[in-house]
């Protein structure tokens, strides 16, 4: 204890930075290094295994050829996440709504059950609407044999895709929107009510402003969810269209082409993160809960 | 103060003297659950009177606020405002404006923002907004750099000011405040306490106010209510609640008093103690039972010099000094605490063993 003096000086780390070291390892190790990793594909020699060892940008110039057609699967996954996302919130908004006035403070724990099938899998759980809308299935089936004349032709078309996707993605708009809604005082709506106030300028001027940060994290979660979605598209759309994550599922699969996998997965992260960070500028958590 | 601002809306003499309530109560009742949180209220207030509404908490108070607000609906009676029926008429569409314990400020919004909130509702423009928005902030004394304040920044006392000019800027017929000082620390309170009451004799407006403080209500008010379980169990000037309370009730709410039961016999009233008890001739009872109720300033040490018409012999077990005055506890050989309050100068000399009294004048006999 004494002869500390004799001990060679030890590189000066906060206790803060000391006890978050393990996560930090964590995350380099699990979250970064992987990252890099792709990032460094994207500018390997296409077909090869050269990563690190060469540099070349001729992946980014075969996606940007104007012979290319992978544009339309970015196309595709973003506008099926836009739609994706925009029905979520139409359909979600009321739901959070009225969880918050049927259960009031139990309304997030009451949320939570929407949670529930996600405990299944979600190829298993997509597998059951195939079996639903599938000529002879449930529903064409149960029509026939009530003397309809069957069920519409429902399975394989970019619409059932986006109906997969909404189904899987609910529960990560609705919890949190439910969150957000419960964050309004009931005295603030009484408030403004008393202050002359309708019902809709009350929603527009009180509650959605209120709800914002819930609201924004359900449709920034769903978004970037969304947009990696592939197994709806696959199993339900039957590939009647073919989203981004798919053709790098691809690339990095049936095509052994790493590079262009990276390449196009390099892009679809610039993509998402930048549309993810623009909205979360707007998210102003301190302004909106009134901490500045 | 109520006479003075019904008349300057009258032309006919006759009608200041009778000053029509601008809110009416009658038999109101509202239940949950099958409990009654107010239980049969009828009340007539009147333009431009300050009224208190005090009781302990779950007394109804906040309830019978609620509905006067139109934030709840009566479960039976009528409530009328100038005349007309409000029952069932929403708080948007009622000329009245509750200050809200909470305060209820829109925390996403700036302090001229929360101030224009009811001009806004009414679509005025936005330039006129502004400048009565300034206006408000000066009345109620908030510095004109705080219009783009953010609210939540501001201090107690400073929201305090936000909600009372966003209530005026709705500028209602009716303010009900639901004890909106709570929060407050003492000092803070007395001086808002202050301009509350200099506010209410500029803008002669009508405020019905309720808190579960006694002092605030004396304080402020032209009249005082005093709420027990769901009923107004006694409403009068602050004088007349104090002096004459109705019952023990409301004699105990309105701070420290001394109760002495007492029952009928003979013709006249007997102490537990089984001693004679003077009481004033006039005394109006009905029933067999009663209480004396002796404020502890009206209490002294009685000698030989000085006697008094009750009294009674106990020991002092503890002394508090109330600056110029002294408080002592004494308790009497039947076991029960007395309070009994007395100037500096006439301090208690001796120790041990004491005896108390009080002259009849001085008590007041309550039913119960």
């Amino acid at each position: 204890m004494a002869d500390n003096s004799l001990s060679a000086p030890a590189p000066k780390l906060s206790p803060g930075l000391r006890a978050s070291l393990p996560v930090l390892v964590l995350l380099v190790a699990g979250f970064l290094a992987p990252l890099v990793t792709v990032a460094a594909y994207a500018f390997a020699t296409p077909k090869s295994f050269d990563v690190f060892r060469s540099f070349t940008l001729q992946n980014f110039a075969a996606i940007f050829d104007t012979n290319n057609t992978v544009w339309t699967s970015f196309v595709w996954a973003l506008a099926l996440a836009f739609a994706c996302v925009a029905i979520l919130l139409v359909v979600c908004y009321p739901i959070a709504f009225g969880l918050n006035k049927v259960f009031g403070k139990w309304s997030g724990l009451v949320s939570v059950l929407f949670v529930f099938p996600l405990f299944v899998s979600e190829n298993v759980r997509l597998y059951g609407w195939v079996l639903f809308f599938i000529k002879n299935g449930v529903l064409d089936g149960a029509l026939k044999w009530l003397g309809f004349p069957g069920g519409p032709d429902l399975l394989y078309t970019p619409g059932i895709t986006l109906f997969g996707m909404v189904y899987v993605y609910l529960p990560f708009m609705l919890f949190p929107m439910t969150l957000g809604i419960a964050m309004i005082p009931r005295d603030l709506v009484d408030a403004a009510s008393d202050l002359g106030a309708g019902r809709f300028m009350i929603w527009r001027e009180v509650e959605l402003p209120l709800a914002m940060p819930g609201i924004l994290i359900g449709a920034l979660l769903t978004f970037v969810l969304a947009a990696g979605a592939v197994a709806e598209a696959k199993i339900l759309g039957g590939q009647s269209v073919i989203t981004i994550t798919q053709d790098i599922e691809v690339a990095f699969t049936y095509a052994q082409n790493w590079p262009m996998g990276s390449a196009l997965a390099l892009i679809l992260v610039l993509i998402v993160s930048g549309l993810a960070l623009s909205a979360m500028a707007r998210l102003d958590l301190d302004k909106i809960l009134g901490k500045r | 103060m109520s006479s003075v601002a019904a008349s300057a809306q009258s032309d006919s003499p006759a009608a200041s003297r009778t000053p029509r309530p601008v809110l009416q109560l009658v038999d109101v009742r509202k239940v949950f659950d099958g409990f009654a949180a107010v239980d049969g209220i009828s009340l007539d207030i009147e333009e431009g009177e300050f009224v208190t509404i005090v009781g302990p908490s779950g007394s109804g108070k906040t309830t019978l606020l609620r509905m006067l607000a139109g934030l709840e609906s009566p479960s039976e009676g009528y409530i009328t405002l100038r005349g007309e029926l409000i029952n069932d008429v929403p708080s948007n569409r009622r000329p009245t404006c509750l200050v809200f314990q909470s305060l209820a400020l829109f925390p996403h919004m700036t302090v001229g923002d929360n101030i224009e909130f009811p001009l806004r509702v009414r679509k005025m423009a936005p330039e006129e907004r502004r400048k009565r928005a300034l206006e408000l902030m000066a009345k109620v004394r908030l510095p004109e750099d705080y219009y783009s304040k953010n609210v939540m920044l501001c201090s107690g006392g400073e929201k305090q000011r936000v909600a009372l000019a966003r209530a005026f800027a709705y500028d209602p017929d009716v303010l009900f405040f639901d004890e909106p000082l709570s929060a407050l620390d003492y000092k803070l309170k007395k001086l808002l306490e202050k301009e509350l009451k200099d506010l209410h004799r500029e803008s002669g407006k009508t405020f019905v106010y309720i808190t579960h403080s006694l002092e605030e209500a004396m304080v402020m008010s032209d009249r005082i209510g005093v709420m027990r379980a769901g009923k107004v169990v006694q409403i009068g000037t602050p004088e007349q609640i104090y002096s004459t309370p109705a019952d023990r009730f409301v004699a105990e709410f309105f701070g420290e008093v001394n109760i002495v039961p007492i029952r009928r016999a003979d013709g006249g009233w007997l102490r537990r103690d089984g001693k004679p008890v003077a009481v004033a001739p006039d005394l109006d009872i009905v029933g067999d039972e009663a209480s004396v109720v002796i404020r502890p300033e009206y209490m002294r040490f009685v000698t030989e010099e000085a006697g008094a018409d009750n009294t009674l012999t106990g020991t002092i077990f503890n002394e508090y000094s109330l600056g110029s005055r002294l408080q002592y506890q004494v308790r009497s050989r039947t076991g029960r605490t007395f309070l009994i309050e007395v100037p500096r100068a006439a301090a208690w000399k001796g120790d041990g063993e004491v005896t108390i009294g009080w002259d009849a004048g001085n008590a007041i006999v309550v039913g119960g």
